[in-house]
């Protein structure tokens, strides 16, 4: 890989989309238009993230990377070769000892710090795109805070349902200002942007826009008095492994005996309260 | 749990690498660069235009590399693309300098420099030609000498350079709607993300690095009812552009090379008023586009044209045409749909569930 610049893509292109990173962390939640590259993984497959990363990644950074909850699937492994290929740096896949972390559809579970910066994979940057296709209606809805559209769409699943249906990607107020989609990541993970210690960056590759929220920013998920905001809710259920009952499980099917049973979905904090409790 | 499963997913990726690896090499063949750029002249004609990468060597390279996959390659080479930084932007070129191999007009039987057919598949038979099964180094050195043997007659050797455009014949006849020239700088949609409504050139950009089959799609679509730009084609001209740059501060232009560029102008008839008096004139439609691509080109004249005139079909909406015919952004994420989905697809089914306890109980 000689041949390529460090961390992939050339200069000019991680100012700019570092420049992108700046305006996004001086008007939280605003979706910041980048001219994204091409880079070397599909389109969709977290190339919004990636950019972020390659354009952030310093040679002393250390990188994790998350897919759906876990650091060793095929995609995190994958966007975590190439950068580890382009830069030589090291990765971890303890939330703790990262500085850079790179994550699709997840926040671990172990509480961020204010040194370390979340990057999110997102899919689709914008919440109002289900009640309006046009982009440049929805770009002018966004600067009169027109949002009507966003809770008449959860007025409209209350009605239908008795509650809610959005189940990840849950749209967030930030700040009192935008509303934005916080990436599909579970409800459960919402609470966790809310004045959070590190800086929580969005990139949108195909969609070409990046976003943030700085740190110890109010984000607030969508809701009405009388229908407050719920996490997925895995009452009377516990990670088989950890006894863990305050964390998202994953549902799996044992192969013989046929029953349902659940495990941490993030399976790098598994291990750790496993090695912990085992004294390691 | 498969393959995403806990573990395992570095171990699973170089496994499948390796198979990857192996399919190319696996009969014992292999086909080197230098053929494949002698031989596969479609195949780097449509590559280049897709990926926005004038590179006939590195097309090639592509192509071998993807095993003649025509997605991956435009894939590998727009990524390369991202690496190199971007220096200088060419001066304006004239498609009226082009060095021209081939060059038709569907709406006048005499234009001013005459029909030249050129290199084309148009009036091919296309029946597959079982002798090059076979086909011997001797064979295809006989039909290249056979080729170049013929005397051209002295009469057809027309010049080829500065041949003048069937448009202008049109628009010394006043039957063009006459705009000033815009000298404007183009927007480059590959540095500043594409905002709506677009402009001119941002539109080209995206249409002329689309999908071939993306964009002839949309123009079909257009022709058969989904728009109202049905055009003559006016001229279809395929040959060599030669691109200059001028350095800072330079007031002389340094010629870089020349690449192959297929352009089209096709005219459609519209309403102008003149003087309050609705009178017929010509509207041009423009496509171009790296290599020789005509279908593409004419597609994408279809569409400046459709886009420049927004109506109430998906042709004319600027948001649905160009944000949907780049092959690495519809390839890339349709193809994400493989990725594993648990987390999204629990929290959907914790949803659902709830959803159905509760209609029950509600019962």
């Amino acid at each position: 890989m000689s041949k390529f610049p460090f961390a992939f893509l050339d200069e000019q292109s991680k100012k700019e989309i570092r420049r992108a990173v700046l305006k996004g962390v001086a008007i939280p939640g605003y979706q910041v238009p980048f001219a994204s590259r091409e880079i070397p993984i599909g389109r969709g497959w977290g190339t919004g993230g990636l950019q972020i990363t390659l354009a952030l990644v310093g040679q002393n950074d250390v990188l994790k990377v998350i897919d759906q909850g876990s650091d060793e699937s095929v995609n995190a492994e994958n966007i975590k070769k190439l950068v580890q290929k382009t830069t030589g740096i090291e990765t971890t896949i303890h939330t703790s000892e990262a500085t850079l972390i790179q994550s699709r559809h997840r926040i671990p579970e172990v509480p961020l710090r204010s040194d370390q910066i979340m990057i999110l994979q997102v899919p689709e940057p914008e919440p109002l795109r289900h009640v309006e296709r046009s982009e440049f209606k929805t770009k002018q809805m966004h600067a009169e805070k027109e949002y009507s559209g966003a809770y008449l769409l959860l007025f409209e699943q209350i009605m239908r349902y008795g509650q809610t249906s959005e189940g990840a990607d849950y749209p967030v107020y930030v700040h009192n200002r935008y509303v934005m989609n916080p990436s599909p990541i579970p409800r459960f993970d919402n609470p966790k942007i809310h004045q959070s210690d590190a800086l929580v960056l969005f990139g949108a590759g195909r969609e070409k826009k990046i976003y943030a929220v700085p740190p110890y920013t109010n984000v607030e998920s969508l809701a009405f008095d009388d229908y407050p905001f719920e996490v997925e809710a895995f009452e009377g259920k516990a990670c088989k492994a950890t006894g863990l009952t305050n964390v998202f499980l994953d549902e799996f099917t044992d192969e013989e005996t046929g029953e349902t049973y659940y495990l941490c979905n993030d399976t790098s904090y598994m291990q750790e309260y496993l090695e912990q409790k085992r004294g390691i | 749990m498969g393959y995403v499963a806990v573990t395992g997913g570095k171990e699973a990726i170089e496994a499948s690498l390796q198979h990857l690896s192996y399919e190319r090499v696996k009969h014992g063949k292999w086909i080197d660069v230098e053929t494949i750029k002698a031989t596969m002249r479609g195949f780097l004609d449509q590559v280049m235009s897709e990926s926005s990468l004038y590179s006939e060597n590195l097309a090639a390279l592509a192509m071998k590399q993807s095993e003649g996959n025509v997605e991956e390659a435009v894939f590998l080479l727009r990524a390369h693309r991202s690496t190199l930084p971007r220096l200088y932007y060419s001066t304006v070129t004239d498609p009226r300098d082009m060095f021209v191999h081939r060059r038709i007009s569907a709406s006048f039987k005499d234009i001013p420099g005459g029909q030249i057919l050129g290199t084309s598949h148009d009036y091919l038979h296309r029946l597959l030609d079982f002798s090059l099964v076979d086909e011997t180094e001797e064979e295809v050195l006989q039909k290249k000498a056979d080729f170049e043997e013929v005397e051209v007659p002295e009469e057809s050797s027309i010049p080829l350079e500065k041949l003048p455009k069937v448009m202008d014949y049109l628009r010394a006849e006043g039957l063009i709607n006459e705009f000033p020239v815009n000298d404007e700088e183009p927007d480059d949609v590959t540095k500043l993300s594409l905002t709506f409504p677009s402009s001119r050139s941002e539109r080209l950009q995206i249409l002329t690095r689309g999908q071939t089959g993306g964009v002839v799609s949309l123009g079909y679509a257009g022709l058969r009812g989904y728009g109202s730009s049905h055009p003559n084609v006016g001229e279809v001209r395929v040959g060599l552009q030669p691109i200059h740059v001028q350095l800072d501060g330079d007031d002389e232009e340094y010629y870089i090379g020349s690449i192959k560029l297929t352009e089209v102008e096709s005219f459609i008839p519209a309403n102008v008023s003149e003087n309050g008096k609705e009178v017929l004139e010509f509207d041009i439609g423009y496509g171009a586009c790296f290599g020789q691509n005509e279908t593409k080109a004419i597609a994408m004249s279809i569409l400046d044209h459709a886009l420049e005139n927004p109506e109430n079909t998906p042709i004319h909406d600027e948001e649905f045409v160009l944000l949907h015919v780049d092959t690495i952004e519809s390839t890339g994420f349709i193809s994400h749909l493989k990725l594993p989905h648990y987390v999204t697809f629990q929290s959907k089914l914790e949803q659902m569930r709830k959803i159905k306890k509760e209609s029950e109980a509600r019962k």
